[in-house]
């Protein structure tokens, strides 16, 4: 469980943004989570609860989109789900897929502040 | 109450990734070869680092670093085959980030190095999400472990760039089932390199040294002594 850890990167980082736009109080953060981040969105979400307490982000929502796993299939030449995160081929045409295009986000994408 | 919206776009780790870059860049500078190893605890790390290190001392300048909750019993069994080696304590962390290995780092001279081993605390979770600015990951599956590991914890080996079999030694007594676990490792992992080895009675041990030794030449050609 690494999701306090994140969290509290989070808090940093959200702070320093909202800091650069003179300090508004921060209503929400939204977040993009890849399902292949290795961050368990259940544990960030009350993880993140926890870490805002005593902070400017006490009360704060966090509002996460999931990001599927796409990887590029060689065979299609194309970008394409993934058949399973435990399968990394092409779910069209089974072709076994190293590379990752998609699903290792964990990123902040936009804040909603007060106006 | 009435709200805006402000695009940003920040990567929740990003002092971390920065961090790790900034590693990387001392490490390629410095000619020394960074390979850090993850794995469940109980899976052989410190037995495979320590005959590892033994071996490539012959002939390099080899380093550790090991990272535990607690206790520093395993810097002490690495010890017998390198006087470099740093315990990285965590307390209550369940994985090393790139600060941590930057302030073990603290007083060693890198260009006196060839190869930097870092052992990251046993967990097959919370590692995967942090660069530590190393060259490549070993993640280590032991053969007394379910076959279907890779499956169960598909984004730690998905970051890592080879994977080892550990006691090899015990397959049989395990009923390990070698062919299920290779197929487990290529479904979450394409293309993966897998050694087979036992520390124990040294098998699979000199192709990981001269895999790691063809390796450091090619990321580190130019190196002088």
């Amino acid at each position: 469980m690494h999701e306090l850890s994140i969290a509290l990167s989070m808090i940093e980082g959200v702070l320093e943004e909202s800091e650069k736009r003179g300090g508004m109080k921060v209503e929400a953060v939204h977040l993009r989570l890849g399902v292949f981040s290795g961050v368990d969105q259940q544990a960030l979400d009350f993880s993140y609860g926890l870490a805002c307490e005593g902070t400017q982000l006490e009360g704060s929502q966090l509002v996460i989109e999931k990001v599927p796993l796409l990887i590029y299939c060689p065979f299609c030449a194309t970008e394409r789900a993934a058949q399973s995160e435990q399968q990394l081929c092409c779910s069209i045409c089974s072709t076994p897929a190293a590379s990752i295009v998609q699903g290792q986000e964990l990123e902040i994408t936009a804040l909603e502040i007060a106006a | 109450m009435n709200t805006r919206l402000v695009e940003v776009r920040q990567k929740v780790l990003k002092q971390n990734d920065l961090l790790a870059r900034a590693l990387r860049e001392q490490f390629q500078d410095a000619g020394v070869y960074v390979t850090s190893l993850v794995s469940s605890p109980g899976s052989g790390k410190t037995t495979f680092l320590e005959k590892l290190l033994g071996r490539l001392a012959v002939e390099n300048r080899v380093a550790a670093l090991v990272g535990d909750l607690a206790t520093d019993n395993d810097a002490a069994r690495l010890a017998r085959a390198t006087s470099q080696v740093r315990q990285i304590t965590t307390g209550t962390i369940c994985h090393l980030d790139a600060q941590m290995v930057q302030n073990a780092l603290n007083g060693w001279n890198l260009n006196d190095l060839d190869f930097l081993f870092i052992e990251n605390v046993g967990n097959l979770v919370c590692p995967s999400s942090y660069d530590l600015g190393e060259d490549m990951r070993l993640v280590l599956l032991s053969a007394t472990e379910g076959e279907d590991k890779p499956l169960k914890y598909p984004t730690i080996f998905n970051t890592a760039d080879i994977a080892i079999i550990t006691k090899m030694d015990m397959a049989e007594a395990a009923e390990f089932n070698l062919e299920e676990a290779r197929r487990s490792i290529q479904s979450v992992r394409p293309g993966m390199q897998v050694f087979e080895v036992s520390a124990k009675t040294g098998r699979g041990m000199d192709e990981v040294v001269d895999f790691l030794t063809s390796k450091r030449s090619s990321a580190r050609p130019v190196s002088i002594r």
